[in-house]
């Protein structure tokens, strides 16, 4: 295997020249379309790419400083998104730009030093040898893997491969951890097996009733939204759960706007109501599920009034809410981040799953429970080895079976394998300790904007030995970096992702990525030989997906019968797909749940206060979020000067009743503090949010970080920070001078926030 | 976490005795083992039954619950039903059970709630012996000893317990009228109860209206407008003095027949319901010598003055409070597990304020604070009747602070304004739109 003479070859330069797709084999040849998806969230719209240079540019889409290879068109025929795309897809190709992104590595002298431009065989040098003497210091695990949910099937399992041959190291995790993980933890633990929605997202308009708890996909992922609009034309009834009248809340037949951290309270509270007005469905509960005693008494712990306490949703919404959805034909739930990022995430997902369980909406048709997957490849990037407890396939670190197996298709011995590792969180808290990793290689994420807890984390970051990031942009996080390693994006290679639905698609090369920008599978393939593994780790995305499929075969996520040919023929393949002949499986469940005894298993859980709930020095609740125009820690959107023209900078949106106790005025800079750190941002003051809470997006950062207040504290089982509830209180900032008052405008720009430079 | 599992068997944690098997004991042994307490609990409960949700009782006895669908859980607890503890001895530290066998413990937690108030009635009992004057503590140990009461004449009811509820159903399905003694949150529950099984009810009540330790004279009115709509009678400022009965002549029981009222009406009834409050029980405790005043006396940590008993719900006196409802008895129940399972050893119970609430069957209602302003020259108040929908709203201010409320009919704004008052919050703008305007807590439009 010669991975290095599959690098990227030194194409033409995508700014001037005609895009073509010229060194892989899956290109689409000079001036043709490609056909391929969106870069950012869990839906994967698709979306057909078609060279510039071809094409005059429209008084429609005015002359960009620099022409783009490429732009967005409709891609009508694919099924998920039928042409539909967001602002944030249609200006993708923004990032293409040579101005935006990174085009050569970067390397730290000295700590403290610039960051300076350098050669591939330097930087590569570089990371192999710190790799390698961290490790024969400190031992293997203290060398750390941080991946991301962006990062392609093909880059997660070569991720995890990666870590547990090269490295051996235990420690590996990702930031699907602080996206997800909840949900995937009570998919696990009732159905036996987690795919974000056991359905096409095509069946929602034919459910009778959907309650959507804490997701606002109006501005998450907005052409979604469609199907939520035909459920309602088709005469069904959409409840939506939130702190706050979202966009999405607004199109809802009922809005429960519970407190920030007690939608568990409110799911049992709809289960006692379920069960109070005789609406189980006992046939149902009877044959396929176990474990309705526990979940019953459970509910009874939850009796209107003091749901009502709780949560301050009238009981009388309670009423409305359990009649509908308890009368319903078919009903669906689906959880976003909202009731999943809480130190008890698993469990209240836990509950709302008990409540589609009793009234018999599971395994049939237009009925179930499902969770709206947030990054890109959030799915995908969970089934293949980047978690710290899991291997490829969705199987089991700790499975000696599941060992053996992987380990057959790698060609090591089981034994070798390191075991579980840590979560997210506690693997970068541990940064620099004596029992935690001394130098990490981050792929696809930027914790410091994005991680819990900010200001700690990035201490952390800065106390490593060594830093390597690899990013297509100089992200807040590569900033800290002694290695920045400049890497391909979406248009510049192929390689599947697995969308929200579980349906695994295909990306496509479109253009050739700048001279000095090498793709993750090139690279990681370059260090495994620097660190003496020649053999393994081919830059061919096809390739590594060909072992994906073995080393996947016979696991929940089995993709073993899926290959590129069959997903650009059948607009996706649905796993598991255990054979080629296998059609693929939209629709989970119908037969039986994936547990021993093929039933679903009720959880039996009770409310409980968030781990920091108000009091007198800190009155009120945060909960953080995200806005339209902006995508996950912002490293990308902030760079494309449309999306930055519509959400230019943080904000903290609090009721009117609150801010005239303040005195503080829509627009006026308001601190926010907690704990743990102070933001600050303008007001904007809305009757949209409760009273007693206020809202910050976390897209930033700088003064205006919503993560400098957010909460480490975990979920015991699946790890998940709280980021969806802390207790701050929110004061006046001076206007000008003060540092508070120059803070959105830093944060809203490029500006390094970092007293470290870049040369 | 990844990775950890547990290393082996530990030494075994302390052993943990609850006495009594109600809402409080549930909702401890719930907390406590979801807790991860090292100790193992163990919860002594006279009826022999699952804890169930009290709360419910009325709702079962409408039908709207079957008995056994309102069990509560209790976590990995181990559960002694119909095991009664007769005997304390926080010295020896056991538990003497009504079958003679003792246990031992390490921490004992107190749980043994609360027992109806028998009104001084004549007619009352079987026999119609008068009840022993003089010691609480022996009339609640006459009821400790009887799930179905001290001897109450057929067709006389309490209802606190599913064995009460299960008779009272039985006997409403061939009732023609029954009499609810006692105007209070638990009779007209009960009274709106028997209504919906389609007996005709009346409810005797000694105060000038309905509910008075939470509503004022005007939502005790509409309240009572919306009972009578529903076809209950209500006579306030009535006292029942003594019960009519008759013998059966072919089983020789006493049964009740009517009820005599002090100005000399006679109502005719074939049921009887005792609504006239509870009482704690603290026989087992004052026995033991533990310091009793109403309730069972308890500090911030719930601890008794005895080393390693404490005492929660309804038969604890916290800071002269005795609360007998069970969102404070689970608020109680919360600290003492936060502290006994070393979760949180510093916990503190500094006392609850729950709103008064009523959801069910046509009656709804909140109420907080103190919502009689006459008491005090510096409150103002607001109030909003809505004749035609039977509804009612009044704020109590003093100045921008809410001091009570009291919200009929129409619940909107309650969260906000709860909100505020338990926040000791300065109210914003004009009062008015905390009553009218939607928002959050407002019900749909």
């Amino acid at each position: 295997m010669t991975s290095a003479a599959t690098a990227p070859a030194a194409g033409s330069d995508p700014g001037t020249a005609a895009a073509a797709g010229t060194g892989t084999g899956t290109g689409t040849g000079t001036g043709a379309e490609t056909d391929t998806h969106c870069p950012y969230c869990a839906l994967q719209c698709g979306m057909r790419l078609r060279p510039t240079a071809t094409t005059a540019v429209t008084a429609a889409t005015p002359a960009p400083a620099e022409l783009l290879p490429v732009e967005v068109v409709e891609r009508p025929d694919f099924p998920v998104n039928r042409g539909a795309l967001c602002g944030k897809g249609q200006s993708a190709p923004a990032l293409l730009a040579r101005g935006v992104r990174l085009t050569e590595p970067l390397v730290r002298d000295r700590p403290g030093g610039p960051l300076r431009p350098a050669g591939w065989d330097e930087a590569l040098e570089r990371v192999a040898a710190g790799f390698t003497a961290v490790r024969e210091r400190h031992g293997a695990d203290a060398v750390g893997v941080f991946g991301g949910g962006g990062l392609t099937n093909e880059k997660a399992y070569q991720l995890g491969k990666f870590a547990r041959v090269v490295l051996g190291t235990a420690n590996i995790d990702y930031n699907g951890r602080f996206c997800m993980s909840s949900a995937a933890a009570a998919h696990r633990r009732a159905f036996g097996l987690d795919r974000g929605l056991p359905f096409p997202l095509a069946d929602v308009p034919h459910t009778g009733c959907l309650i959507l708890v804490g997701g606002n996909p109006a501005e998450t992922m907005p052409p979604a939204l469609r199907y939520f609009r035909e459920l309602r034309e088709n005469g069904g009834t959409l409840i939506v759960v939130d702190p706050r009248r979202t966009r999405t809340a607004e199109q809802a037949d009922l809005h429960l706007q519970p407190r920030p951290g007690t939608d568990l309270a409110l799911a049992l509270g709809l289960l006692h109501l379920v069960i109070a007005d005789g609406l189980v469905d006992e046939e149902f509960v009877a044959a396929r599920t176990t474990g309705f005693d526990g979940a019953r008494a459970a509910a009874m712990a939850h009796w209107p009034d003091r749901v009502e306490r709780i949560t301050g949703v009238p009981v009388a919404q309670l009423r409305r809410a359990a009649e509908l959805f308890g009368r319903a034909a078919a009903g669906m739930v689906l959880t976003a981040r909202g009731p999943e990022q809480q130190s008890k995430g698993t469990d209240t997902v836990g509950a709302w799953i008990d409540l589609c369980l009793a009234t018999g909406n599971a395994g049939r048709p237009y009925a179930g429970y499902g969770c709206l997957t947030g990054q890109g490849n959030g799915q995908g990037g969970r089934e293949h080895g980047q978690k710290a407890d899991q291997l490829p396939g969705y199987r089991s670190i700790e499975d000696p079976a599941a060992r053996a197996h992987v380990a057959g298709v790698w060609g090591v011995d089981p034994e070798t394998l390191p075991r579980s590792g840590r979560s997210a969180y506690e693997l970068l808290d541990g940064l620099g300790r004596p029992d935690g990793a001394r130098a990490l290689l981050l792929m696809g994420s930027n914790p410091v904007v994005s991680a819990p807890n900010a200001a700690h984390v990035t201490a952390r970051l800065r106390s490593l030995d060594l830093l390597v990031v690899a990013d297509l942009v100089l992200s807040e996080t590569a900033r800290l970096a002694d290695v920045v390693l400049p890497v391909t994006q979406w248009a510049e290679e192929d390689g599947t992702t697995t969308n929200l639905e579980g349906r695994v698609i295909l990306r496509r090369r479109a253009v050739d990525p700048p001279e000095g920008v090498r793709g993750e599978l090139w690279l990681l393939g370059e260090l495994a030989r620097r660190l003496g593994v020649p053999r393994g780790f081919p830059a061919e995305a096809e390739q590594v997906f060909e072992e994906l499929r073995r080393a996947s075969a016979g696991g929940d996520a089995d993709y073993a019968g899926i290959s590129y040919r069959r997903i650009a023929a059948e607009d996706g393949v649905f796993w598991p797909c255990p054979d080629p002949a296998h059609p693929g499986t939209p629709r989970l469940f119908l037969d039986r749940f994936a547990t021993p005894d093929g039933r679903a298993r009720f959880a039996a859980v009770t409310h409980r206060p968030a781990a920091e709930e108000p009091d007198r020095e800190y009155p009120l609740y945060l909960t953080t979020g995200r806005v339209l125009a902006q995508y996950q820690s912002g490293a990308q959107t902030r760079r494309v000067a449309e999306l930055n023209a519509a959400a230019p900078g943080p904000f903290v949106e609090l009721h009117p009743r609150l801010a005239e106790r303040l005195g503080v005025a829509d627009g006026e800079p308001v601190a926010v503090v907690s704990r743990r750190g102070r933001a600050v941002a303008p007001a904007r003051v809305s009757a949209a949010i409760r009273p007693d809470t206020v809202f910050m997006p976390f897209h930033w950062p700088g003064a205006g970080r919503a993560n400098s207040l957010t909460n480490p504290a975990l979920d015991p089982v699946s790890r998940m920070p709280e980021f969806k509830t802390c207790a701050v209180r929110v004061e006046r900032a001076e206007p000008a001078g003060a540092p508070a008052g120059t803070a959105h405008h830093r944060a809203a720009g490029h500006g390094p926030d970092d007293e470290r430079t870049v040369a | 976490m990844p990775g950890t599992t547990s290393t082996g068997a530990t030494a075994p944690g302390p052993r943990i005795a609850v006495v009594g098997g109600g809402m409080a004991a549930a909702r401890f042994a719930e907390r406590y083992t979801a807790l991860g307490g090292p100790g193992t609990v163990t919860v002594y409960a006279a009826e022999a039954r699952t804890p169930y949700n009290r709360v419910l009782l009325a709702d079962v006895l409408t039908g709207r619950y079957d008995a056994e669908a309102i069990a509560l859980p209790l976590g990995t607890a181990r559960l002694r039903a119909g095991c009664e503890a007769v005997a304390l001895d926080p010295v020896a530290r056991t538990l003497g059970l009504a079958d003679g066998t003792v246990e031992p413990w390490d921490e004992l937690v107190l749980a043994t709630g609360a027992n109806p108030v028998l009104p001084p009635i004549r007619g009352l009992r079987r026999a119609d012996v008068r009840h022993p004057a003089g010691q609480p503590h022996s009339s609640d140990r006459l009821a400790d000893r009887s799930a179905q009461g001290p001897g109450l004449a057929e067709g006389v009811h309490t209802l606190r317990s599913l064995d009460d509820c299960a008779r009272l159903a039985e006997e409403a399905v061939a009732a023609r009228r029954a009499v609810v003694i006692g105007g209070g949150v638990l009779g007209v529950s009960a009274a709106r109860a028997l209504a919906a099984l389609g007996v005709r009810t009346e409810i005797v009540h000694q105060a000038p209206h309905l509910i008075e330790r939470q509503l004022d004279a005007e939502a005790g009115a509409v309240l009572r407008e919306r009972l009578d709509a529903l076809g209950v009678a209500t006579y306030c400022r009535n006292r029942a003095r003594s019960l009519a009965t008759a013998v059966d002549g072919d089983t020789g029981a006493v049964r009740v027949t009517g009820v005599h009222l002090a100005n000399g009406y006679l109502l005719d009834c074939d049921l009887v319901v005792l609504a006239c409050g509870t009482r704690p029980r603290t026989a087992l405790a004052h026995a033991a010598g533990l310091p009793v005043n109403t309730g069972v006396l308890v500090d911030d940590r719930l601890a008794t003055a005895v080393p390693h008993v404490s005492a929660i719900g309804d038969c604890a006196e916290h800071r002269g409070a005795v609360h007998g409802l069970a969102i404070p008895a689970w608020e109680q129940a919360d600290v003492l597990a936060l502290r006994l399972s070393g979760a949180d050893p510093d916990a503190r119970y500094t006392g609850s304020r729950p709103p008064a609430r009523l959801s069910t069957g046509g009656l709804e209602y909140a109420a907080f604070g103190d919502v009689d302003e006459t008491l005090d020259a510096g409150l103002d108040v607001l109030r909003l009747t809505d004749a035609t929908r039977g509804s009612y709203k009044k704020l109590v201010m003093r100045g921008d602070r809410l001091v009570g409320a009291i919200l009929l009919g129409d619940l909107a704004g309650l969260d906000a304004l709860a909100d505020a008052w338990d926040r000791d919050d300065p109210l914003t703008g004009h009062p008015l739109h905390l009553l009218t305007a939607a928002g959050p807590g407002a019900p749909p439009p």
